[in-house]
C-alpha cells in the first residue's frame, strides 16, 4: 500500500522537474507549463496530507490553487501574447527593456 | 503487491515521464499535450487518495480548460520553436553555460527533498481508514468554513479576466499596446 511518504516523494520529484523547466528552458510558454507542473506537485502533496489527516481541507485548498492557476494562466498568456506582438519572440533573453 | 500499489507506480511513472518530456520538447504543442497526459495520471493518483472530486476537477478544469487555453495561445502565436540557430543546433536541455547550473540546482533539489522525506526511516505514514471524500462534505466545508475565501476567489477571477482583456487587447487606434 502506498503511504504518505510515497506521495510526498513523487510530489518532490514533480516539483523539481518543474523547477528544472523554469531554469533550463528559454521559451515563455514552456516556462508557464513548468509552473503548472509545480502547482500540480503542490496539489498532490496537499491532497496526500489531507488524506493522512482525515480532513477535507486539503481538497479545498486544491480547489483554490486551481483557481489561482487559472487566473495566472490567463494573465500570463495575455502578457506572452502582447510581448510576442512587440518582439516577435518568445525567448525571455530578448526582453531586456527593464534590464539595468 | 496489491493492485493499489501497482496502480500507484504506474500513475507515478506516467506523471514523471510525461513531465520530464514536457520540459524536453522543442515544440510547445507537444509539451502541452504531454502535460495533459501528466494531469491524467495525477487524476488517477487523486482517485487512489480517495479524492474523486479533485480527480474530476483536475480533468475538467485543468486538462479541459487551462490546457486548452495554452493550446489556443500556442496555435495563435504560431511560433512553435525557439528560433535562433543555436537553439536549433543544441537540444534545449543540453546547452552550456549558466543553464547547466539550473540543471544542477534542480538535481540538488530532488536529492534534498527526497532525502528530507525519507531520512527519518521507521514508519512511512500509512493512511487512516476513514477518508473524507464525499462532494457533500467538501461543499459543506467550502461554503461554511471557507465561504469568505470562496467569495474572494470571485474577485480574483474578475481581476484576472479584466487584466487579460486589457493586456491582450489593441488600443482604440488598432495599435497594439
Amino acid at each position: 500500500m502506498p503511504a504518505l511518504n510515497h506521495y510526498l516523494v513523487l510530489s518532490a520529484i514533480l516539483f523539481s522537474i518543474g523547477t528544472a523547466g523554469v531554469f533550463l528552458r528559454r521559451n515563455l510558454i514552456t516556462i508557464l507549463l513548468s509552473i503548472e507542473i509545480m502547482l500540480n506537485a503542490v496539489n498532490l502533496s496537499f491532497v496526500a496530507f489531507g488524506r493522512a489527516l482525515g480532513s477535507a481541507d486539503g481538497q479545498i485548498i486544491v480547489f483554490f490553487v486551481m483557481t489561482v492557476a487559472a487566473a495566472e494562466a490567463a494573465v500570463g498568456l495575455a502578457i506572452v501574447i502582447s510581448l510576442f506582438r512587440h518582439h516577435e519572440s518568445l525567448n525571455p533573453d530578448q526582453f531586456t527593456a527593464l534590464k539595468w | 503487491m496489491t493492485a493499489e500499489t501497482v496502480l500507484f507506480y504506474v500513475f507515478a511513472a506516467v506523471a514523471v515521464v510525461a513531465s520530464m518530456l514536457v520540459i524536453a520538447q522543442r515544440n510547445p504543442i507537444h509539451s502541452v499535450l504531454l502535460l495533459i497526459a501528466s494531469f491524467g495520471a495525477l487524476s488517477g493518483l487523486y482517485v487512489l487518495l480517495e479524492a474523486p472530486f479533485v480527480a474530476v476537477i483536475q480533468i475538467i478544469v485543468y486538462a479541459g480548460a487551462i490546457m486548452v487555453l495554452f493550446l489556443f495561445v500556442v496555435m495563435l502565436l504560431n511560433a512553435p520553436h525557439e528560433e535562433t540557430g543555436h537553439d536549433l543546433a543544441v537540444h534545449p536541455l543540453l546547452r552550456p553555460g549558466p543553464l547547466r547550473v539550473g540543471g544542477v540546482l534542480a538535481a540538488a533539489l530532488v536529492v534534498e527533498l527526497v532525502w528530507a522525506l525519507t531520512a527519518h526511516g521507521g514508519e512511512s505514514g500509512a493512511f487512516p481508514s476513514g477518508a473524507v471524500s464525499s462532494v457533500a462534505a467538501i461543499g459543506r466545508s467550502l461554503f461554511r468554513d471557507y465561504s469568505f475565501q470562496f467569495e474572494v476567489t470571485s474577485v480574483l477571477i474578475l481581476v484576472a479576466m479584466v487584466g487579460a482583456v486589457v493586456l491582450a487587447s489593441r488600443g482604440p487606434t488598432g495599435r497594439a499596446r
